[in-house]
């Protein structure tokens, strides 16, 4: 791996708020091309995290370096428009910068949603907001995209569909992708590498490897049917994983 | 028409032209009560200008400023909220103001005047200031209008997208320092802020995108602004609250004519 392919790296990063440890020593490196998602319980630091790369919080201890001229698009987890403020999908786009009428309907048109152009932001649904808010992402033409929780409020249906234009955003532009997500199993065919976090790194590398990843399946609990193969967990965790189902569907999210 | 007249209505055009724009920021990033404050706090601005033989409107602004530091440096505690800050140093500095005007006994000021407005007596001196203030204004808010819209949208999204948040938000705060400092001789410290508020509220009746709504936030200022000074002409109203209630009328007239607009 050659430097210029390092998009992003980040090295022993601590971050307290609040007198509480969010996060311990963690190490993390993104290639260009490369989707890797971030994945770990509520509470285990994965959107203070993001922000350490961002820039939006500065770390305690420990260093990130991005690739020099790094152009970077950024999701937010969550942003609603107050009715207040009269608000098109159009302008909302322009708000990063001047871009070309041209250049906002075929954005527009990649994720999807071409026809809200001039819809009142407020009259669309959470899932189109979520494309919306991608396009808004993709206008800045990023070398990385930094998506937090890209599927919130979007039914499943919704979110595998979600997660299948990520991977064609990756295909067509060649970014790298930086997703957060709290549950493997909806990112795991989308993504590269996983990184499982809780507060530190637990552990990282193919999806399939995580999922079967004795610490993974501490912090999330266990999946029945899955063959599991022993190991001695060399740490503890004091925040427990929510419990599954049957199914494999994780309980309560979205 | 009277010269006093016609002094007064080229003086409160030249607030209404601001204020509507620079209303729908405070209406959009919920500063109503932050506004308040500051124009409570101008009183005392009053009082230190005349105590220190300084520029009144001078000293009005420093005084904003100086508040809103003091405010931001107070948010930096986490028990109390930030009504809760605002409502103390509203009421204290407004209080204090009037202690430090009390104290001046050789000075006859028109305490009326500073609360609630003397636009009939406006000099070519607070013309001047007026308008000149005024555009400077609207220039420098025409400036940040871009970066200041995406950060009252989503501050973190804008930063990463490169705005300087915590430049604009200090251009914003001079700007509303600026402007009570211009429109209290229009309304008094006690309304100013109903001219931020009230044409904006007002406008989003009918407006479909931001510039639109600033556009017609003006419009409805200088509605405000015409109608109050007839009114208070033709019945001997009381000039500063009748351009108010001008104001609050156009706005309840707006409300129920909203179903030409769409609902959101």
């Amino acid at each position: 791996m050659t430097a210029d392919q390092i998009l992003a790296e980040a090295k022993g990063i601590c971050v307290s708020l609040q007198g509480r440890m969010v996060l311990d020593g963690v190490d993390l490196s993104l290639n260009a091309g490369e989707i890797l998602a971030l994945i770990g319980p509520n509470g285990a630091g994965k959107t203070t995290l993001v922000r350490v790369m961002l820039g939006l919080q500065r770390p305690d201890r420990g260093k990130v370096s991005l690739r020099p001229g790094l152009r970077i698009g950024y999701m937010p987890q969550r942003l609603v428009v107050d009715s207040i403020l009269p608000l098109t999908v159009r302008r909302f786009l322009t708000l990063g910068g001047r871009v070309s009428g041209q250049a906002l309907r075929r954005t527009l048109a990649e994720v999807g949603v071409e026809r809200l152009l001039d819809s009142p932001i407020q009259n669309i649904s959470g899932g189109e907001m979520q494309r919306v808010m991608l396009a808004r992402a993709l206008l800045r033409k990023p070398d990385l995209l930094i998506l937090d929780e890209p599927v919130q409020g979007v039914d499943i249906t919704g979110q595998a569909e979600l997660f299948a234009l990520i991977g064609s955003i990756r295909d067509r532009h060649g970014c790298g992708i930086l997703m957060v997500s709290h549950d493997l199993h909806l990112v795991m065919a989308t993504t590269d590498r996983v990184l499982c976090l809780n507060r530190h790194v637990c552990c990282s590398g193919h999806p399939e490897a995580v999922s079967s990843d004795p610490s993974y399946l501490e912090l999330f609990g266990a999946y029945p049917g899955m063959a599991l193969y022993t190991h001695n967990h060399d740490h503890r965790h004091d925040l427990h994983g929510r419990v599954t189902d049957a199914s494999g569907e994780t309980e309560g999210h979205g | 028409m009277d010269d006093f007249m016609l002094r007064a209505l080229i003086a409160g055009l030249g607030v209404a032209l601001v204020t509507g724009p620079l209303g729908a920021f405070v209406v959009w990033r919920r500063m109503a009560y932050f506004g308040d404050t500051l124009a409570h706090s101008a009183l005392l601005g009053v009082a230190l200008g005349f105590l220190l033989e300084v520029n009144v409107n001078l000293a009005i602004i420093l005084v904003c400023v100086a508040l809103a530091m003091l405010l931001v440096a107070l948010q930096h505690q986490r028990r109390l909220a930030s009504d809760t800050l605002l409502g103390i140093l509203s009421h204290g500095s407004l209080s204090l103001g009037l202690i430090v005007l009390a104290f001046m006994e050789t000075l006859r000021i028109d305490l009326m005047g500073y609360l609630f407005g003397d636009i009939l007596s406006v000099t070519l001196t607070d013309i001047c200031w007026i308008w000149v203030g005024g555009a400077v204004a609207l220039l420098v808010l025409a400036w940040i209008w871009r970066p200041l819209l995406a950060m009252t949208v989503h501050e973190e999204l804008a930063r990463v997208e490169g705005v300087p948040v915590a430049s604009v938000r200090l251009a914003f705060m001079l700007l509303i320092a600026l402007v009570i400092a211009m429109a209290m001789k229009v309304v008094g410290i006690l309304l100013i802020t109903s001219l931020l508020i009230i044409p904006a509220a007002t406008a989003r009746w009918f407006a479909n995108t931001p510039e639109q709504m600033a556009l017609l936030a003006a419009l409805a200022g200088c509605l405000a602004v015409g109608g109050g000074l007839f009114a208070s002409l033709q019945w001997d109203l009381p000039a500063g609250p009748a351009v108010v209630v001008a104001a609050a009328l156009l706005f309840f007239i707006g409300a129920g004519r909203r179903k030409s607009c769409p609902t959101s």
